[in-house]
């Protein structure tokens, strides 16, 4: 489904990223581990198509395609999403307004026919007992005004909403308590199949306790230094971070 | 308001779709303006003496008046003698019911997305069409009659109703009060009449489309509101015109008169031709609104979405005579490209116990120049009047610019005036959040100001709402990215 394959990409001339290896099948769930500084937000930026950033080498193929070549909405049309980080507020737009139109972009991206208002809200009360989420959060204007885990909870409804073939959750813990890590994680949970992969970008192993993956890849100054099943998670845990320096240096 | 958006999207892509012009014989007077002109106007709507002596009175008060210069907005010199001051769509006879009009301007009104059959029978809103200086059809009437309510042109007006016009015109704008306003008392050709009786809730929305057709004329409408004691009334105008290389002249007045316990809502679509994106061509606008709160309890609501013409300087007012009145003004303003607008209000608390409420919005792109102008103006005798200002201003791109002039003069201790202003850019964050989840910039940006603006926009009724959105979208396009 997406094969990384020794992608150079950086910033106003700083390399961040260098030389990064990376194949996600159907069904897959991955996690990108590193601290802070490594690249793990380049990464997930560079695959969405932010324009700040810069490819200076590699290639990236998704379903067959140059996902390099594709504007960022295209990329969205074609299965990617992105969990952002930190969501952006849009005063006076509510998610439903918003989703709205982002289903309806996406199928007329994909040929399909757009959706009326009686099948979109067919459609958003579906996803919404899916990812648990209240009716009221979606007609606030967007992220407005939100606590972190309804801001994160907004980003996992909209991605349920949008049936992405890839989900990249760019820190999507960061700022949660446990609580609202495990109501998003049981969203996450609920949309995964054998169709779709996943991509968890994070920090701390916490988040993989509910999001289990397939692999587990540790991304450290710019590189993936080592891959491993979940396992890999817990030994990190325990170990921190630091062990990579010394691993490195000696190497 | 949700239905809007999946337009936007077909909307984007299309240039000023009103630009068409139609082939209409028209009956034009020769260019330029002096007494015998005014007296041919005033002969052509075979009006009474009365109303030529206000108007030559107007017109002399006008000769010794000087264009203002105190608004922030650049522009050629009118030459108002290069003017065509009547111009009207040849018509052999009176109508006797829409099914006489001339094919061609039903054509026109099509074209407009206003078919006044459709009106008539669907949607409940009572039009007056009026092109270049002529109204030309108004719909509903009968209805409105059995309920007492006048509506109709104001040359009908004149002829039929001359007390109520000769009691009421100019009570609100007199003639002298500014250039613009003496200059559309000596030589305005039409425009629309209302009348709402006492304790009667109006039924329907009123509606005007105004439309300039002919070349090098100047369009000068004057429309007046009467709401007696305890009436309702919402009314709207639209406007259009053909694209076309030089200016074009737009100088309205309008009045509103609410008595005690009276409510006027008056909402405007304003769609100007622009001018091209060198700034070429384009309608100067220069509009005198004013509606007087004149009895107790009674208010007046100004809602306007401002999106065409090269030249804008209107500030739709209040004056708050009447005890617990309630001024208020809602504005979206959006420039690009060269337009310019200075548009505001003026909130005259004179009444105790009055308040008055203002959200404006300005969205400027472009290379274009959008000003907030208001004045909140508390008398000596308005003890514990009210105000609350809010002036929000977003820009798009980094060569457009924002101005805000507040003025706030208060000469009674009591009161409580609050403003409060906000800049802010579309953010490339947000554009790309946008992006990420399949929407192209245009489409977002559309977006971003639909809820930068959603405050007033939700002021509008319903049908407008929806057109008002997508002109936003159909104004800024092209100014991103």
């Amino acid at each position: 489904m997406l094969q990384i394959k020794d992608l150079h990409a950086g910033i106003e001339g700083k390399e961040i990223l260098k030389g990064i290896n990376l194949t996600i099948r159907p069904g897959e769930v991955h996690a990108i581990m590193g601290p802070n500084g490594s690249g793990k937000s380049t990464l997930a930026s560079v695959l969405a198509g932010r324009e700040d950033y810069e490819v200076t080498g590699g290639s990236v193929e998704f379903l067959g395609k140059d996902l390099l070549e594709l504007a960022p909405e295209a990329r969205a049309g074609e299965g990617l999403f992105l969990a952002f980080q930190y969501p952006v507020e849009i005063p006076g737009l509510s998610t439903i307004n918003f989703m709205k139109t982002a289903v309806n972009e996406v199928r007329k991206y994909r040929g399909q026919e757009a959706l009326d208002a009686a099948e979109f809200l067919k459609l958003m009360k579906e996803k919404m007992s899916l990812v648990n989420i209240d009716k009221n959060l979606l007609t606030r204007s967007l992220n407005e005004g939100f606590s972190g885990g309804e801001k994160k909870r907004n980003e996992v409804f909209q991605m349920a909403m949008l049936e992405p073939k890839l989900a990249i959750l760019d820190e999507t813990d960061s700022g949660l308590d446990i609580d609202a890590i495990r109501i998003a994680a049981a969203g996450v949970n609920a949309i995964r199949s054998k169709e779709n992969a996943t991509l968890v970008i994070t920090h701390y192993q916490r988040l993989l306790d509910y999001i289990v993956p397939d692999f587990v890849h540790v991304l450290y100054n710019g590189r993936i230094v080592k891959s491993g099943g979940k396992e890999l998670a817990l030994e990190l845990e325990e170990t921190g971070y630091s062990f990579l320096k010394n691993e490195m240096n000696i190497a | 308001m949700n239905d809007g958006l999946s337009t936007i999207e077909q909307q984007i892509t299309s240039d000023y779709k009103y630009g068409f012009t139609s082939d209409l014989e028209a009956d034009q007077a020769p260019k330029g303006l002096n007494e015998d002109i005014i007296r041919f106007i005033s002969g052509k709507k075979n009006e009474p003496e009365w109303m030529l002596e206000w108007r030559l009175k107007a017109y002399r008060h006008w000769l010794k008046m000087e264009v203002p210069e105190w608004a922030n907005i650049k522009y050629p010199a009118i030459d108002f003698q290069d003017i065509i001051y009547y111009s009207a769509p040849k018509q052999t006879k009176k109508l006797n019911s829409l099914d006489e009009i001339d094919p061609e301007l039903r054509r026109t009104f099509e074209k407009l997305g206003i078919s006044l059959d459709e009106q008539k029978r669907l949607s409940g809103v009572a039009v007056d069409a009026v092109i270049d200086s002529v109204s030309v059809a108004t719909t509903f009437r009968e209805q409105l009659g059995e309920l007492g309510i006048i509506f109709c042109s104001m040359s009908e007006a004149i002829q039929e109703h001359p007390e109520l016009v000769k009691k009421y015109i100019g009570s609100v704008v007199p003639m002298t009060d500014n250039f613009y306003s003496a200059l559309n008392s000596a030589v305005f050709t039409d425009g629309s009449f209302c009348y709402i009786p006492k304790g009667v809730r109006c039924p329907m929305e009123l509606s005007t489309y105004f439309r300039i057709n002919a070349q090098n004329t100047g369009q000068f409408e004057r429309t007046l509101i009467v709401a007696e004691e305890g009436s309702y009334v919402s009314y709207l105008e639209g406007c259009t015109a053909p694209m076309r290389d030089e200016n074009q002249l737009h100088a309205a007045v309008v009045e509103l008169i609410a008595m005690d316990h009276a409510e006027i809502k008056y909402s405007t679509v304003q769609n100007w031709y622009p001018g091209d994106k060198e700034g070429k061509g384009g309608i100067y606008n220069f509009v005198t609104k004013r509606g007087i709160c004149a009895g107790v309890h009674s208010k007046i609501s100004w809602t306007q979405v401002e999106t065409g013409s090269a030249v804008t300087w209107k500030y739709p007012s209040c004056i708050l005579k009447g005890d617990h009145s309630v001024g208020e003004f809602y504005s979206v303003a959006v420039t690009n490209h060269h337009q310019q607008a200075d548009t505001g209000t003026k909130m005259i608390h004179l009444g105790k116990n009055t308040r008055s409420r203002i959200v404006s919005k300005g969205i400027s792109a472009g290379v274009s120049h959008n000003s907030y102008r208001g004045l909140v103006s508390v008398a000596k005798n308005a003890t514990n009047a009210r105000n609350f200002s809010q002036c929000d201003s977003l820009l798009l791109g980094d060569r457009c610019g924002a101005h805000t002039f507040p003025y706030i003069e208060v000469k009674n201790n009591t009161a409580q005036v609050e403003h409060e202003a906000t800049t802010s850019k579309i953010g490339e964050d947000q554009i790309f959040y946008c992006n990420q989840r399949g929407i192209d910039t245009e489409t977002a940006v559309a977006l971003i100001v639909n809820g930068f603006a959603k405050e007033v926009m939700n002021q509008l009724p319903m049908e407008f709402a929806v057109e008002a959105q997508k002109l936003l979208a159909i104004t800024l396009e092209g100014s991103v990215g």
